[in-house]
């Protein structure tokens, strides 16, 4: 039984209070961003109106306060995730300046000549391309580890292609467009086995499944607010101190330094070395409130609860002949993202269909053409759940699929 | 929203005919067009008679907008020469922009007519003018 009642918890979404296309609005976009609840809209208005100041500059009220209020912000981020330390706890814009951070700081610093850098070919662009920069300006490998054909990476793959030439991995928790939860404790083990160090894309699994980033021994974990009910412009990168601490500075410039002379610079200590210029306080703000109110209802009930949504879709999805499943059966491998295709038609059609049935999906190719390239496939729908879809959502999405080819003058 | 103002028996039949989509013998010219968001990604072919568009085709895959735009605009294009090829790409892109609205003027743009409605789905403009953009890549 669940401790929560997702028709209750909706009614915290202001955004649910409206119809589209006259009938009420079925959000299954989350994958892409996540909806607010009052708990985090009333948050940031309270700091607004009440504590707004640059925070770490001023000794005047405001100024104190906001940087309470930041650091608290950070506080909870490390609850959240389990890490030693706020010192391990970079704000950044999103997952991808987390990537680009890593990448430029780490990789340029401590990648060499001929070292191989491991990901897996489901990975996001922003997975992707920072790690194609490093390769190409140090002269080094950049490998793929390929995927089954229910979308998972066989050990043997993990075997032949972490090796002791390989000097970083760098490795989605769970993809966003299979939905696969990748072996990440695995390929960790390994990875430290053999002297490399993994960066984990926490962005599709941190606000579905518990993450602890200390029981996985990850050395970077990266993840965006936007995608658990924070605002956009907020993310997190995890790095483990010891790493942190040798790596140089990536942004440069006011609050990231210690002494500024004419012609040189020393930095400031973690966290703050890796956070120059003024930081998005309120979207921290907002990130603390979303983390307040995903903890209120509980990570393991969430994971829970989204299985049983997508084994509820997939149940009824797998009876239409025309609709095809990309990504595990074994729903212990995969969380609450869905992607599929409808024979004979464009998944863009698909989507501006649901659309007029009032259900928003996802098309395209999901910010990952090298997965689309080797599934053979141009673009998916992707359906993907958060706590605050119930069973009658699900239903309406099924009932939109099933009128989706009549529109395109296909029998059924 | 109105679903049937989208897709139109016209714009059904365009999709699914595939009489345009086929590949030509020696083409004199070949440009790709390419909607990096959403996958839309079709090869424009062009048999020239010095500036008469004699034959035209296309490959590739995409939506039901943009296959049937391509098609609709390769029946229009077929025997005009370049220049009045691309009055009808200025045409068309003016439509879809809503700076064209006279009827007598539209009409020269036969069966693409029928796109006209897609001005009013910004998310899909783009799938609907991609080939002419294509065209005008390929001759200009």
């Amino acid at each position: 039984m669940l401790n929560f009642d997702p028709e209750k918890l909706k009614k915290d979404f202001p955004i649910f209070n409206q119809e589209i296309n006259g009938r009420p609005l079925i959000y299954l976009d989350n994958g892409a961003t996540t909806q607010k609840p009052n708990q985090v809209i009333n948050e940031i208005r309270r700091y607004n109106e009440t504590s707004h100041g640059n925070p770490h500059r001023g000794a005047h009220q405001l100024s104190i306060r906001a940087t309470e209020e930041y650091d608290n912000a950070k506080e909870k981020v490390k609850s959240f995730i389990n890490a030693k330390s706020i010192e391990e706890i970079i704000f950044t814009r999103n997952t991808t300046e987390s990537l680009n951070l890593i990448a430029y700081s780490y990789g340029m610093e401590f990648i060499k000549e001929n070292d191989e850098i491991v990901i897996a070919i489901s990975e996001h662009h922003s997975n992707i391309i920072p790690w194609q920069k490093v390769a190409k300006d140090k002269n080094a490998i950049l490998k793929y580890m390929y995927l089954d054909e229910e979308g998972r990476i066989p050990i043997d793959e993990i075997e032949s292609k972490i090796t002791s030439k390989t000097k970083l991995v760098s490795i989605a928790h769970m993809s966003n467009v299979l939905g696969t939860i990748h072996p990440i404790r695995e390929i960790i083990e390994r990875a430290h086995e053999l002297g490399a160090v993994v960066v984990v894309d926490g962005a599709q699994s941190t606000p579905h499944i518990k993450v602890d980033v200390q029981d996985l021994n990850a050395d970077f974990y990266v993840f965006s607010g936007h995608k658990m009910l924070a605002p956009m412009g907020i993310g997190v990168l995890y790095g483990k101190k010891e790493l942190l601490e040798n790596m140089p500075p990536f942004l440069t410039g006011g609050d990231m330094i210690e002494y500024v002379y004419e012609q040189d610079a020393t930095f400031a200590p973690l966290p703050f070395k890796f956070e120059a210029g003024t930081q998005n306080v309120e979207g921290a703000i907002g990130l603390g409130a979303a983390i307040d109110y995903l903890q209120s209802v509980g990570l393991n009930e969430i994971e829970k609860y989204e299985k049983f949504l997508v084994e509820y879709a997939l149940n009824k999805i797998l009876d239409i002949p025309y609709v095809n499943i990309q990504g595990p059966k074994d729903l212990s491998m995969r969380g609450g993202i869905i992607s599929f295709t409808i024979d004979d038609v464009h998944p863009h059609d698909i989507s501006t269909i649901l659309d007029s049935y009032g259900v928003a999906v996802r098309a395209g190719h999901h910010c990952a053409q090298p997965l689309m390239r080797y599934l053979e496939l141009p673009a998916t729908a992707r359906a993907s759940f958060y706590l605050y879809n119930t069973k009658e959502d699900i239903d309406q999405f099924i009932e939109g699929i099933k009128n989706v080819r009549k529109w395109l003058g296909y029998g059924s | 929203m109105d679903l049937n103002s989208i897709y139109t028996q016209l714009i059904m039949e365009h999709n699914k005919s595939g009489h345009n989509k086929r590949a030509l013998c020696n083409p004199d010219v070949c440009e790709r067009g390419h909607n990096p968001s959403c996958g839309d990604d079709i090869t424009l072919e062009l048999k020239l008679n010095g500036n008469i568009i004699e034959d035209a085709s296309f490959e590739g895959v995409g939506c039901a907008i943009s296959q049937a735009s391509t098609s609709m605009m390769i029946d229009l294009i077929k025997g005009k020469t370049v220049d009045e090829a691309l009055e009808m790409v200025e045409k068309f892109l003016g439509m879809i922009k809503k700076e064209i609205t006279d009827e007598k003027e539209l009409e020269k743009l036969g069966d693409s007519i029928v796109l006209q409605n897609i001005s009013n789905m910004p998310a899909r403009v783009k799938c609907a003018v991609l080939s002419w953009h294509t065209l005008k890549e390929a001759v200009s």
